[in-house]
């Protein structure tokens, strides 16, 4: 509030924050469309996009199983007393696996992995800005932004559906935890019912934004980190604004994936 | 080997600032004869590790032309540049060795990448220069684990392992104590002699200069303000160029020290 009165007082300040935030959206544009120019061109950095996909899955593999088993057992804690009180119990296990295949399953790993990916990119990639590493590879005749910024934004959009599915199906069996601690109802049956409420067409779209959430994250993360400038100051400012960009850019991406999906399969 | 004609670059001022562009170099010319060594002395923020820069097109000239070769390396392809960059080989000043790798595998890297070579040719190269710059027992070790000496040899031995015609040094010796930096100088110039390498050194340090300097220049806010050999410059009346050998300070022309 403080820095929007500020601006609104110097009119210069305001617009030379407004300039810089179409830049920064005109330059990631252009960063990330080089990305389709590099992926297909050889030589090919396989080893490197698996180094990085073990790597990413490996990093963020802690974080997102208890938030993932978390998940499910909130919601299904929460829901069980309201749908007790309008008898519609039975509708829990179809409940959660919805919920958490359609939306929070893709949301909140994408976030997650935001925070703990992006800014990792950033951090790394800016200190190799920073420490002339990028300029040694540009000057022994390597494409860095080939070797460096393709290979992380191919294992980020590849690994993140992966990590996805895992999340569903902890969420899933965090859901069984509570309907189990409440009611002796047997797992097989509320496998049944989760199954029976899930379709085909609730987990594709679920999995399919995942790609564009992960290709959001590595971009974001390689973009900030790539172009830091001002040494240690610039490498912190592009491991902590990757993340909020990123963040940013993944829930308004998933706001037209909604609107997408649901015209598609209404 | 290398003619820099009329070369000028300028940035813009910081983010927020209002004013014209510094002009870091300004209309530079010199020739640079092949097997010579040739040193850019000057104080600190004079352009001399621009002026590099732009030779192998990390930055790009606002006016002027370099010839590598015989070839204007200011208006080609990126394509075309990193056939060139191919025999070119760059020392950075803090050396630059990629942070996740050993050095077995900084070494490795231009050669993967750039060249033809088996998998047992390019560990008889690894272990020929890392012998070369005294460093065979680091192979495996990672940049973390070596000291500010060790990183600039073992960024030294990943500037001749792919064996270029010339090779541009951006201050060798920054930051090393004497008796390194000796060391460092003098395998500059037996490198030189063995592989017969053209070399462009920029410091501003007295020792690496003597060592290793067949000729030199001295740029002074953006231009040259001497060129010949070190000897000349020592003997130098300018009392900007006797700063850089007298103990004490002498006070120049227009003030600045």
């Amino acid at each position: 509030m403080k820095i929007l009165t500020k601006n609104k007082e110097n009119p210069v300040a305001f617009s030379q924050s407004l300039t810089n935030f179409f830049e920064t959206i005109a330059g990631l544009t252009t960063f990330s469309v080089r990305f389709f120019k590099d992926v297909f061109r050889p030589p090919y950095e396989f080893g490197e996009v698996k180094k990085h996909m073990d790597e990413l899955g490996i990093k963020t593999m802690p974080l997102v199983t208890l938030t993932g088993f978390i998940i499910g057992l909130v919601i299904a804690m929460q829901s069980q007393p309201v749908m007790k009180r309008f008898g519609a119990e039975s509708f829990l296990p179809g409940m959660v696996a919805l919920s958490v295949v359609r939306e929070l399953g893709p949301v909140i790993t994408a976030l997650i992995f935001a925070g703990r990916v992006s800014s990792g990119i950033g951090a790394e990639l800016g200190s190799m800005r920073v420490t002339e590493q990028i300029d040694a590879m540009e000057v022994s005749a390597v494409n860095p932004y080939k070797y460096l910024v393709v290979t992380r934004i191919l294992a980020c959009t590849l690994i993140l559906p992966i990590l996805t599915l895992y999340v569903d199906f902890l969420a899933i069996m965090g859901g069984y935890l509570a309907v189990a601690l409440s009611d002796a109802s047997s797992f097989q049956v509320y496998i049944n019912a989760v199954f029976k409420s899930l379709e085909f067409t609730d987990l594709i779209p679920g999995v399919a934004k995942t790609l564009f959430f992960g290709f959001i994250v590595g971009s974001v993360g390689a973009y900030k980190g790539y172009n830091a400038e001002n040494g240690t100051v610039g490498v912190g400012k592009a491991s902590t604004s990757s993340v909020v960009m990123a963040s940013l850019l993944i829930l308004l991406t998933d706001t037209i994936m909604v609107k997408i999906t649901v015209w598609i399969w209404p | 080997m290398v003619e820099v004609k009329n070369l000028t670059k300028s940035f813009p001022p910081p983010p927020g600032q209002n004013g014209e562009d510094y002009k870091v170099l300004d209309n530079i010319s010199f020739n640079v004869e092949e097997r010579e060594n040739f040193v850019v002395f000057g104080r600190s923020g004079t352009g001399k590790s621009v002026l590099l820069k732009c030779i192998v097109r990390l930055l790009e000239p606002d006016i002027g032309y370099i010839l590598v070769n015989g070839k204007n390396v200011v208006h080609i392809s990126i394509k075309e540049m990193n056939e060139i960059r191919k025999r070119i080989g760059f020392l950075f000043q803090g050396s630059a060795l990629y942070d996740s790798m050993t050095v077995r595998e900084n070494l490795e890297f231009p050669l993967i990448r750039n060249f033809d070579f088996t998998a047992s040719e390019r560990e008889k190269k690894v272990k020929d220069v890392l012998e070369k710059v005294g460093l065979s027992k680091a192979i495996d070790k990672k940049p973390a684990e070596l000291s500010g000496g060790m990183k600039k040899r073992v960024g030294l031995a990943r500037t001749i392992i792919t064996e270029p015609e010339l090779i541009l040094y951006d201050e060798p010796t920054t930051g090393l104590d004497p008796i390194t930096t000796k060391e460092i100088s003098q395998l500059i110039v037996e490198l030189q002699k063995d592989l017969n390498i053209t070399a462009i050194v920029v410091t501003h340090d007295l020792i690496c200069a003597r060592i290793v300097a067949d000729t030199s220049i001295v740029l002074r806010a953006g231009k040259i303000c001497y060129e010949g050999e070190i000897k000349g410059l020592e003997k130098a009346d300018d009392p900007f160029l006797k700063n850089f050998f007298s103990i004490e300070l002498v006070n120049t022309d227009s003030g600045e020290i």
